[in-house]
């Protein structure tokens, strides 16, 4: 099955491994017992994630006056973070659709973690529309429901409503094809078990994969039928969610320009946080040979190129506002740059638009320590922008009687912190209990893509 | 009477013995029920699956369930009429006729009462009657639970009866001792008390009546007397005036007792191509000088001066020559006096005999048809040397016994310590009074008397105008009036509630119905026709004494008494104290207010804190050896050299800890004079913070909002509007040029069939007063949220007035600035241009702008909400349904005029929030007809849509149509200056019909195509 690739193309997996090789590396980290470092870790998470639990309920309990939103500013931390983790979700289903369609074998070895990334960022997503809501406990009349009302039904016109609809849509179908990859590593992790309890476990999580060539036909097809599925779903969520704003009256907020610009925005983040997450754990689970240089390389000119397209748009929109010759508009975008928040504007620009410009630069983008800073710069760019966009249309809109600020409390910080706490102890989880590369794919392309066999087939024998 | 019809249902029956009847009068089945069949039949029986343990289970289940059932829920304490008065109705509204005249407001108005129990005060308009903020919220002040709930004596609770025996006992001693007996009261106006007291004087001899006034008119009353030879104050119909010029009167705000904005309002809006010109010399930013055409800024002490130039002016006298803007100022006013003729009119705003004598002259000169000398008010009637007299004799122990009500001397008087004082020197000391105030805390015997709502009464607010108190309430408290404390004491064993129908049958009513003008209010007695001469006086000796005002001082001091607080009696009204300041917009606090350039010399400065809230350096203030360190507001239109203070605030006594705001004024308050010369200011440590609900406070150029034009403009009828000074935006709509608002996206439907209501708001009569907004938090139990939260931006209002200041001179000069920035950078530049737009100017043109739901026909937020809990009404409104809301504020976010208000928090029932809400009698007050909103949903104006609603079901119930102009809203009813005209466009006899397409209409944010049902008129100012 191995296809032939020229010499000129830089191995996939490094080093001498064979088939047994790549199952022993992939099934260490569960079979393992965990490090310091990890429980270090996942304890960090965890207090997080019970800061931000405490601060929900307090939310919940008391009324959504303990977010320093305000009559002018109704959305702040709760949507900047909502569309921040959105984002952040659309590089697992763009690696692993898209570049499947596209035939990339170097997804292969990052596209079980990008997957994972992007299940526990919606989740996280999926949250703030339900705290944000000042009645939680009626989040269900957001959902068609039939009920006793007669005509009483939810509103369809409403971009909220389209929110509902796109995230269940793409929680789903990202988990649905998560786990149709997870099914024969899962088997294999089975296979291998040696407590009962695990071995039920795993033969219950691998639905029962036998390995038949049926059963690979199969894996196959249902692959390359839900990679087109969820294909236009990388395009449509984030398009999606940019109408919430895109549709509105608000200066600032009520721009065409949005989809695109969103999605862009969504790949350069969630490519920026698969960078950060998975320098780290190849180093920590030693998957330097599966996640290579050359994988870091290709994320980084997606984030360059990204990173590119959304500088482009935040220009556009600043030309747009100046040539509409409507005074709201163009004070909006004067204000956002120059009023009150321009340490915010300062920080989107100089993170979003500034710092992947040194991608260009082989060594830069080479540089796994660089890489891991940029990464970071953008994750934290691109949390300013939602922010940008959102409080600064608001804090300032039409009538200036209504002008006000916005301030968080330790309330909005602290359900911010939780969710990324709550991110990672699901991402530690995942990485202690789930093979965290697809070895069956990996194993497909070790003949073609590795550095030993290649070596072997160039007539190039050290 | 017993009928002896037999009624039968077949013939059998009609026969006396039937067997078929009397087997069927045995039966009550027809058919026998098969009980044995059932049970007889074993098969069956056996078959049943009901088993032992079966039965036990239904048995625990059913007794469960039964307890469960039994279980009960909070018990909410209802008392259903045993026997219901004829004139209640539960769910039906009556309508009580009764005045308010607490010392300090004095209206004719109507109490809705619900089911007992009064929850709105309307203005009695078939009598003339206006109501202001305070006046609105007064029915709040009746279930203020910390009133004083019965009798005490030195603080503790007594007995009525008790007290009754030691007072009359004391009362007797002193008329042995031959002490006088002194009431000290504020302005009553009470024809039936004052004949009262004088019935009293008889039976105790030396009883003598101080009448004082919280903020004292003596200078105006004793001019008049010595001009037209009454003490009272004339009546001034500014609708009659085309040109006002007011030195320091502040007659929108409580000038003479308030009360001329209807007149005022009728004058600026300009019909047959006329309107008023108001000019304003102030140094305090007032209502007055706000919505003035040419506000000019002097110090306090020159007030005088101006009067004296504008009388020399007039009068062709030694006229000034010196060169500057005041003299300008001044002679332009005066010009346009002479132009005016006798429809000019001067307003004097200093306490002060000489001022109000000059101006009564100029009045005079000019031959001024405003001011009626014939028909005189007696809402102020203050005599100050009496009241200093009287203190004094107090401290030398020269009075026997003091009674005060109707007032809170303890607390307004300037000398407040020295009266406290003296009062411990009387032998007596009693204080009538609904509050558990200062004057309380400071007497011997505190005697509850009921609120206005729970009394009987009588007034005479100006000459011939009688009008009655009637209680809308049993008493809610162990309170006794004090006439009927007076009648006791007398001997008598009247109740006052007859003693004032006789009073009124004998004196007043002339034969006529009591009952008619009980149901009235108002019993007019016919005035003679006498011509009020003035007689000569003596303007030179006026003129020189008010020429030797001099200020050495480097500061002076303007105290005036706010919208919302008046002189601090409803101190502890929240409504109130939650009302923004129509100028500043700050709530829950007095300040100095100051101008930009005092407050660059002295370091003194306003910045907003990180969540935009406002804060504000202290300073330390020494007026005539006084100190008290205050924070400053920073005010444009602020004469240099010059600080306000406003009165009512720093109360203490009975107020809820969270009312306690503010400093007391009225230590400051010398010589009865708002004008405080020898000041000195001080910066000190530490900053305050300020609850104000407006941060930004220009137009930023932005014309579009707030159109304006000048009277020339407007009447060249030369000119299309909506291409000149009412300028409609215009778009391409298929390559041609279009305008804005006839363009749409949407389906129309057709909106000719049934009501279509329309709120008309004219900026030309809207004066900012804010009674509307007190009327609107009555009528829609908008809750109070407390300074804490207004700092955090959350005010609950659904109803706000915007107050803009203009960055250049004028609202004109901002946008022709905004015009020419170009570029980005430089002085010409956005970013500088902008940023300076941002400040308001130093002397700036204000416009106060009413904003509440729009009502759009296409509304941004009912698109936007994913459960459509907010969506269309058949008849215009936009809708909120609360229990449908899930509170995403996507609505908010949404709206163009962010008019959406969230509840953040549960404001009713919660102790974080102890304002009406969280109190049961405060709770009284709640409207049942408009549901009390919980946390997490989203609210808004809702056009009153209860009343609307109320005055269909009653023209449907009586069969007719929909009277014209019957139509109402809170808001509307409340304007007494009839800015605000609410009604049904469909209805072409509907006052707002013609308004909608006048030639001023125009909706706010046209170019946004949300269609509101909202329109503002264009402001039109007749600068000279």
């Amino acid at each position: 099955m191995s296809h032939y690739e020229a010499p000129i193309r830089e191995p996939l997996i490094i080093g001498k491994k064979s088939y047994h090789d790549i199952t022993l590396d992939i099934a260490r980290p569960v079979e393992g017992k965990a490090n310091k470092l990890w429980w270090a870790t996942f304890l960090v998470a965890l207090a997080a994630f019970l800061w931000g639990l405490g601060s929900i309920f307090y939310t919940i309990g008391t009324g959504i006056g303990v977010w320093g939103l305000n009559k002018t500013v109704g959305w702040a931390w709760d949507i900047t973070n909502f569309v921040w983790w959105v984002g952040i979700g659309h590089a697992g289903t763009l690696i692993s659709a898209v570049l499947l369609l596209f035939r990339q074998k170097w997804r292969m070895g990052i596209n079980r973690s990008a997957e994972a990334m992007t299940i526990f960022a919606v989740v996280q997503a999926g949250l703030f529309p339900i705290i944000h809501m000042g009645r939680a406990w009626n989040a269900h009349f957001v959902l068609p429901l039939p009920n006793q009302f007669g005509s009483l039904w939810t509103n369809f016109n409403s971009p909220l409503l389209w929110d509902v609809f796109a995230i269940s849509t793409y929680l789903s179908v990202s988990l649905v094809f998560w786990w149709t990859g997870l099914l024969p590593d899962f088997a294999m992790l089975r296979d291998r078990a040696v407590k009962p309890f695990q071995k039920k476990i795993y033969g219950l999580l691998s639905f029962g994969w036998t390995g038949r060539a049926k059963d690979w036909q199969r894996f196959e097809e249902v692959s390359l039928v839900l990679a087109g599925l969820a294909t236009p779903l990388v395009l449509s969520v984030h398009t999606i969610v940019s109408f919430d704003f895109a549709t509105s009256v608000i200066p600032g907020w009520h721009t065409t320009i949005f989809p695109p610009y969103f999605v862009a925005g969504a790949v350069f983040s969630g490519f920026a946080m698969v960078n950060t997450l998975l320098i780290i754990m190849r180093k920590v689970v030693s998957l330097e040979a599966y996640i290579t240089i050359q994988h870091i390389e290709l994320m980084n000119i997606v984030i360059m190129v990204t990173g590119s397209i959304v500088g482009c748009a935040y220009i556009t929109e600043l030309f747009i506002a100046w040539y509409s010759g409507v005074e709201y508009e163009q004070y909006a975008f004067l204000n956002r740059a120059t009023g009150p928040y321009w340490w915010a504007y300062l920080f989107m620009m100089s993170c979003n638009v500034l710092s992947p410009q040194f991608m260009w630069f082989k060594r830069l983008r080479t540089s796994i320590m660089f890489s891991f800073f940029i990464a970071l710069v953008v994750n934290v760019g691109m949390w300013f922008e939602r922010f940008v966009i959102i409080v600064t249309s608001l804090h300032r809109d039409y009538l200036p009687s209504s002008w006000t600020m916005f301030s968080p409390t330790f309330v909005d910080i602290g359900i911010y912190v939780g969710t990324i706490g709550f991110f990672f102890v699901l991402f530690l989880l995942y990485a202690r209990t789930f093979p965290v590369i697809a070895q069956a794919e990996v194993k497909s392309i070790l003949k073609s893509s590795g550095e030993h066999y290649k070596k072997l087939r160039d007539g190039n024998h050290e | 009477m017993a009928s002896n019809k037999k009624y039968w249902k077949s013939v059998e029956e009609l026969g006396e013995s039937s067997a078929v009847v009397d087997t069927l009068r045995q039966n009550e089945f027809v058919e026998e029920i098969p009980t044995d069949e059932f049970l007889g039949d074993k098969e069956t029986l056996e078959s049943s699956s009901t088993t032992r343990r079966d039965f036990l289970k239904y048995v625990g289940f059913t007794t469960a369930a039964a307890s469960l059932a039994a279980c009960e829920g909070p018990v909410v304490k209802t008392i259903p009429y045993v026997i219901k008065p004829e004139e209640i109705i539960p769910g039906v509204a009556d309508y009580y006729a009764t005045t308010i005249a607490d010392g300090f407001d004095f209206a004719n108005i109507l109490v809705k009462v619900r089911d007992g129990r009064p929850i709105k005060i309307e203005p009695n308009k078939e009598v003339g009657g206006a109501t202001n903020a305070r006046v609105q919220a007064s029915v709040l002040s009746l279930y203020d639970s910390q009133r004083l709930q019965a009798p005490t004596a030195n603080g503790e609770k007594i007995a009525w009866a008790v007290a009754d025996t030691a007072i009359i006992a004391k009362l007797n001693e002193l008329k042995e001792a031959k002490l006088p007996i002194v009431f000290l009261s504020g302005s009553c106006a009470s024809p039936s008390t004052k004949r009262l007291i004088g019935q009293f004087k008889e039976k105790y001899g030396d009883v003598r009546h101080v009448i004082y006034d919280s903020v004292s008119e003596t200078g105006a009353l004793d001019a008049f007397e010595e001009m037209y030879g009454t003490r009272a104050l004339p009546e001034y119909n500014l609708e009659k005036a085309s040109v006002i010029v007011s030195v320091a009167a502040d007659f929108l705000g409580d000038w003479q007792g308030g009360g001329f904005e209807i007149g005022y309002a009728k004058g600026r809006i300009p019909t047959n191509g006329k309107m008023s010109h108001h000019a304003q010399f102030e140094s305090n930013m007032t209502l007055s000088g706000a919505n003035a055409d040419n506000r000019t800024r002097i110090r306090p002490s020159q007030e005088g001066m101006v009067l004296i130039k504008l009388y020399q002016a007039l009068t062709g006298g030694a006229s000034t020559t010196e060169e500057s803007s005041l003299n300008t100022a001044i002679l332009k006013a005066a010009a346009k006096l002479i132009e005016a003729g006798t429809k000019g009119v001067v307003l004097a705003g200093a306490n002060d005999k000489n001022a109000q004598l000059v101006a009564l002259a100029i009045n005079k000169v000019i031959g001024s048809e405003v001011i009626n000398p014939a028909v005189t008010k007696n809402v102020r009637r203050g005599n100050d040397a009496e009241v200093a007299q009287l203190i004094t004799a107090m401290n030398a122990g020269e009075i026997g016994a003091v009674f005060t009500y109707n007032g809170n001397a303890a607390y307004t008087l300037p000398n407040a310590q020295e009266f406290i004082a003296g009062l411990k020197k009387v032998q007596l000391s009693v204080s009538f009074s609904t509050s558990d105030d200062e004057t309380a805390a400071a007497v011997q015997y505190a005697l509850a008397t009921p609120h206005y709502l729970e009394a009987w009464g009588d007034v005479m607010i100006k000459t011939g105008e009688y009008s009655l108190m009637q209680p809308t309430i049993q008493p809610l408290f162990d309170t006794r009036q004090y006439q009927d404390s007076l009648l006791k004491w007398m001997g008598s064993d009247q109740s006052f509630y007859d003693y004032l129908k006789d009073s009124w049958t004998n004196n007043v009513l002339e034969g006529a119905s009591w009952n008619q003008a009980l149901h009235d209010g108002v019993f007019n007695s016919p005035v003679s026709d006498v011509t009020v001469t003035a007689v000569d006086v003596d303007i030179d000796a006026a003129l020189k004494t008010l020429g030797e005002q001099t200020n050495e001082g480097e500061f002076e001091l303007k105290l005036y008494s706010k919208t919302g607080m008046g002189d601090g009696q409803m101190a502890n009204n929240p409504w109130l104290q939650e009302l923004p300041d129509p100028i500043s917009r700050a709530s829950w606090d007095n300040y100095l207010t100051m101008s930009k350039v005092d407050a660059e010399n002295l370091g003194v400065k306003n910045w907003h804190v990180s969540n935009g809230a406002l804060n504000g350096s202290n300073v330390a203030i020494t007026v005539n050896g006084i100190s008290e360190v205050l924070p400053v507001i920073i005010q444009p239109g602020q004469a240099v050299g010059s600080v306000g203070l406003a009165f009512g605030y720093g109360r203490k006594n009975g107020l809820k800890e969270d009312m306690q705001t503010g400093v007391n004024a009225f230590p400051f308050y010398k010589g009865y004079t708002t004008t405080q010369t020898e000041v000195s200011l001080k910066l000190v440590e530490g900053e305050h913070e300020f609850a104000c609900v407006q941060l930004q406070n220009t137009l930023m150029g932005r014309g579009d909002i707030l159109k304006e034009t000048t009277l020339d403009t407007f009447n060249d009828h030369s000119l299309n509007p909506k291409r000149t000074w009412n300028k409609v935006p215009m778009v391409t709509l298929n390559h041609n040029e279009v305008e804005a608002t006839t363009v749409d996206l949407w389906t129309k439907f057709d909106r000719s069939i049934g009501h279509h209501f329309n709120l008309s708001i004219d900026l030309n009569a809207c004066t900012g007063c804010g009674a509307c907004v007190i009327a609107c938090h009555a009528e829609n139990n908008v809750p109070v949220v407390g300074k804490a939260e207004i700092r955090m931006s959350r005010d609950m209002h659904w109803l706000r007035i915007d107050r803009y200041y203009s960055s250049e001179e004028t609202f004109v000069g901002d946008n022709e600035f905004k015009d020419n920035i170009s570029g980005l950078l430089g002085k010409t530049g956005s970013v500088q241009g902008f940023k300076k737009l941002e400040d308001p100017s130093d002397n700036p043109e204000v416009v106060f702008q009413p904003v509440m739901c729009q009502h759009c026909n296409h509304a941004p937020c009912e698109t936007v909400c994913p459960v459509a809990a907010t969506s269309h009404g058949r008849q215009g409104q936009n809708q909120m349904a609360y229990n449908r809301c899930v509170g995403t504020r996507y609505c908010a976010n949404n709206c163009p005029y962010k008019v959406r208000r969230f509840n953040w928090f549960q404001y009713p029932e919660n102790k974080e929030f102890d304002f009406n809400m969280n109190d049961d009698y405060g709770k009284m007050v709640l409207n049942p007809d408009v549901v009390v909103r919980s946390r997490g949903v989203m609210e808004k104006c809702s056009m009153c849509i209860q009343m609307t609603q109320a005055t269909i079901l009653e023209a449907k119930k009586e069969g007719r149509e929909v009277r014209k102009d019957e139509f109402q809203t809170a808001c509307s009813n409340a304007c007494s200056s009839g800015a605000m005209v609410f009604g049904d466009i469909n209805n072409k006899e509907d006052k707002v019909a013609a308004l909608k397409d006048d030639r001023r209409s125009y909706h706010l944010l046209e170019h946004v195509g949300t269609q509101p049902n909202v329109v503002y008129q264009v402001k039109v100012t007749n600068k000279a």
